[in-house]
């Protein structure tokens, strides 16, 4: 199944040379270098996994990221980073992102997180589903 | 004396690690680049070996895209060395446009997190004063990091030089936000003990908007 991934970073470049390697490898990436500009995107279109930079102007990654789960809490946000520190990756995990990636990073290990997100958000969408359905049996007392 | 030269070191302490992990920020993002263009150019030879063709242009702009990063990351690190050195002589001369854009390229990465644009206007005639380098560089930075406080996301700071009868003076303007600010807000003690330390002066004009940094000719001995 084609994984759909949102790409975000403010370095152009960056996000247009990885955005072609994911594309290589059959994935659905859209890009973007303005942080404001993802949450729209994601207000609009349903994705897989998320790849946030956690550095940029307007809005940071972290603000983002809460933007982002605000709107859709079932999806799911992989934060890069220059620096990974224990600290750093706690603090992303507690606001509810799915992992934390230093730059410079190894393809198979983003191409890996982005299938763990896919599966995660899967089950997400799934328990989500089940329970609207138990909610509209149990509300028609069937 | 001993109190202002404690402020002063542990500002320059945190200005020096403020603009080390703004720069080697910076470099993690030139590798980054250099590293996905490196993965592209391993995909491309995964491709031939499929026998896909490849257009050699595309081979040439990633090359070029490579050199580009390279020369990014070069201006960075040597601008890191000339930072190191400034803490070397305690007295020298400076141009003062030249410092001005320097602090710029310095903090630009923690200038463009803030939504912030500098316009400097650097002096067509050089502006040099006798000074000590590495504090003047932290002086100017503690003003630019008010300014941004004050004028907010999106706004353009102003950022001259000039030669005055008796030394030079420092400028920042368009400033927004200073109807809301109290006379203890800035210069506050940290930045006063910069003042002493460099023999200057510091205005506020709220009505105009700016921020003067007179400084003279030369520091006093010993400085």
């Amino acid at each position: 199944m084609t994984e759909k991934v949102l790409l975000v970073d403010d370095e152009k470049e960056f996000v247009e040379v990885l955005g072609e390697r994911m594309k290589n490898r059959g994935m659905d990436v859209t890009t973007t270098t303005s942080a404001m500009d993802a949450v729209k995107k994601v207000t609009a279109e349903s994705y897989d996994a998320i790849v946030l930079d956690l550095q940029m102007p307007e809005m940071d990654g972290i603000q983002a990221l809460r933007a982002i789960k605000k709107i859709k809490p079932e999806m799911q946000v992989i934060l890069l980073t220059g620096h990974a520190t224990v600290e750093k990756g706690i603090e992303a995990i507690k606001m509810g992102a799915m992992d934390l990636i230093e730059k410079p990073a190894d393809m198979k290990t983003i191409i890996e997180k982005i299938k763990m997100a896919q599966v995660k958000k899967m089950i997400l969408v799934e328990k989500k589903t089940e329970m609207k359905i138990k909610k509209i049996i149990s509300s028609r007392g069937w | 004396m001993s109190r202002q030269w404690s402020i002063i070191g542990n500002q320059g302490f945190e200005f020096m690690g403020g603009i080390n992990a703004s720069i080697s920020h910076e470099i993690k993002n030139v590798l980054a680049i250099i590293n996905e263009n490196a993965g592209l150019l391993e995909d491309f030879t995964f491709m031939v070996d499929r026998g896909m063709p490849i257009d050699p242009e595309r081979l040439k702009s990633l090359a070029g895209k490579i050199q580009h990063q390279i020369k990014r990351a070069d201006g960075i690190v040597k601008n890191m060395n000339r930072f190191a050195h400034s803490v070397d002589e305690s007295c020298k001369n400076v141009e003062l446009g030249e410092i001005l854009d320097f602090v710029a390229a310095l903090s630009a990465r923690l200038i463009i997190n803030r939504g912030v644009t500098l316009d400097i206007d650097s002096n067509a005639e050089p502006v040099v004063v006798m000074t000590n380098p590495f504090l003047l560089e932290n002086l100017i930075w503690l003003c630019i990091d008010f300014a941004m406080d004050m004028t907010g996301d999106g706004k353009t700071i102003g950022v001259s030089c000039k030669k005055t009868p008796r030394g030079a003076e420092i400028k920042l303007s368009e400033l927004d936000g200073f109807g809301s600010m109290t006379a203890a807000d800035f210069p506050n003690e940290r930045e006063k003990a910069f003042l002493e330390a460099l023999d200057g002066e510091m205005t506020i004009c709220r009505e105009t908007g700016e921020i003067l940094l007179v400084l003279p000719e030369t520091i006093k001995a010993g400085r």
